[in-house]
């Protein structure tokens, strides 16, 4: 399987990458660490005239920490991010999610933004997005944008940004303090994607639940404190309004017994870390 | 830099085990085809080319990952290891020799990306558990073995003992 052919574009700063993709339209793609989009180009399920390369652009390789969010910009893979020393104590939720990204040669490659980017409806770094209400920082020759998490996600591999656009940086919000959060996912095999993931993020006043791979994108919803029968009640409301298919991997059914189960472990586990 | 036409072939040069290599590629071309068919680097083996098996793993700039999800010329003034570079004077290192005592390997296609993603993992954890190996191997498929020779192999140099009983 080899990818029809296209134009190459290695830029030498973000602005001219912006030039190209305002020139290209529809018919050009962006590629980063290429883990998503290198497949769907070898199968020839995308066939762009053009492909924009911006893993080796310095100004989109910022990762830090600042007003209350770290930053991660385009060029950062997902092992870079992995191996922050700070990553536990600044956002726990994504050091808890990032190893059951990918595997350990695609995270090595494949960039934080460039899973945001693609929209797996079951992928983890999305989830964590959602789960902690972070930013998409968008960028095109035109404007600079940032939307929130919850309204970038429109459905699966769709998103918000314009073809014109690049996804310059995701923010995470840092760790609030008295705040818990859990992750975990049931998938095949470890590496895959999720058949059901879930991500608890828990203060003194309100539980998140985020779940991914049921619904067509990551969803999240919350509630005020609840207990026993009142939690069993509000998860199943949920698993139900996921709306969750049937498909080779597992029925919706399943689904929703794993968004009662999982999603009951990840708000416990959240509670008690807090 | 300007936009590379896609029915042209550009040159592209990389430091290959050492030495600097070039070739020519059109932009579609993937970095394991590059190897093999222009630089003539048949030790990285192609298997499922979408980024599922494993086989074409490399190291880039000293980071293991996929030929089949690299263009060539994304590769471009790159260090490229591969499997040929691991035994340079034609001695195996330590860890092939390990595979070879340990039965590490059957029909072998799995192994040249094994070893390219163990060079740069223990690198980084000399002294991974089982658990941890496991996990960094579930990256690669290895039909023959069921991974207890390769487990094994691992764990004998890195001097870590092993749950995987001897056959």
């Amino acid at each position: 399987m080899k990818p029809a052919a296209f134009d190459y574009l290695r830029p030498a700063s973000v602005a001219e990458a912006l030039a190209a993709l305002a020139r290209g339209g529809e018919d050009a793609r962006v590629v980063a660490g290429g883990q998503s989009l290198m497949p769907m180009l070898n199968m020839r399920l995308v066939q762009p005239r053009l492909l924009v390369d911006l893993s080796r652009l310095e100004e989109l390789r910022r990762l830090d920490s600042r007003d209350g969010w770290l930053e991660v910009g385009a060029a950062v893979t997902q092992s870079e991010l992995m191996a922050r020393s700070t990553l536990a104590e600044e956002v726990p939720l994504l050091a808890a999610a990032l190893p059951w990204v990918g595997h350990f040669q695609t995270r090595n490659r494949g960039t934080v933004c460039g899973s945001v980017a693609h929209a797996d409806p079951s992928a983890e770094i999305p989830l964590c997005l959602v789960a902690l209400r972070g930013q998409v920082l968008l960028r095109s020759a035109r404007a600079r944008r940032a939307v929130p998490a919850e309204s970038f996600f429109l459905g699966p591999l769709t998103t918000v940004k314009a073809a014109d656009e690049i996804i310059e940086a995701v923010r995470f919000p840092l760790r609030g303090s008295g705040t818990g959060y859990a992750f975990r996912e049931v998938a095949m095999r470890h590496g895959d994607f999720a058949i059901t993931a879930c991500a608890a993020v828990a203060d003194a006043h309100v539980l998140r639940l985020a779940v991914g791979g049921v619904a067509d994108r990551p969803t999240a919803r919350d509630w005020p404190f609840l207990f026993g029968a009142a939690m069993d009640e509000a998860l199943n409301a949920f698993a139900w309004d996921l709306g969750g298919d049937d498909d080779q991997h597992a029925t919706a059914a399943y689904r929703r017994t794993l968004v009662r189960g999982v999603g009951r472990a990840v708000i416990e586990e959240a509670l008690s870390c807090r | 830099m300007p936009i590379m036409n896609a029915d042209t072939r550009h040159p592209v040069t990389i430091t290959l085990n050492g030495r600097s290599r070039t070739g020519h590629a059109h932009p579609r071309m993937l970095l394991s085809d590059f190897l093999r068919h222009e630089l003539g680097a048949h030790g990285t083996r192609v298997g499922c080319e979408h980024g599922v098996c494993g086989a074409c793993t490399v190291r880039i700039d000293g980071v293991a990952q996929r030929t089949c999800l690299t263009l060539a010329v994304q590769a471009d003034g790159r260090r490229v290891d591969t499997v040929e570079g691991l035994a340079p004077e034609g001695r195996m290192t330590a860890l092939q020799e390990a595979f070879r005592r340990h039965h590490a390997l059957q029909c072998g296609f799995c192994t040249a990306g094994i070893l390219m993603s163990l060079s740069d993992y223990l690198e980084r954890v000399p002294r991974p558990t089982e658990g941890e190996l496991r996990d960094m191997l579930s990256g690669h498929l290895c039909r023959c073995t069921g991974y207890a020779g390769i487990v094994r192999a691992v764990m004998d140099v890195t001097g870590a003992s092993t749950e995987v009983a001897d056959v």
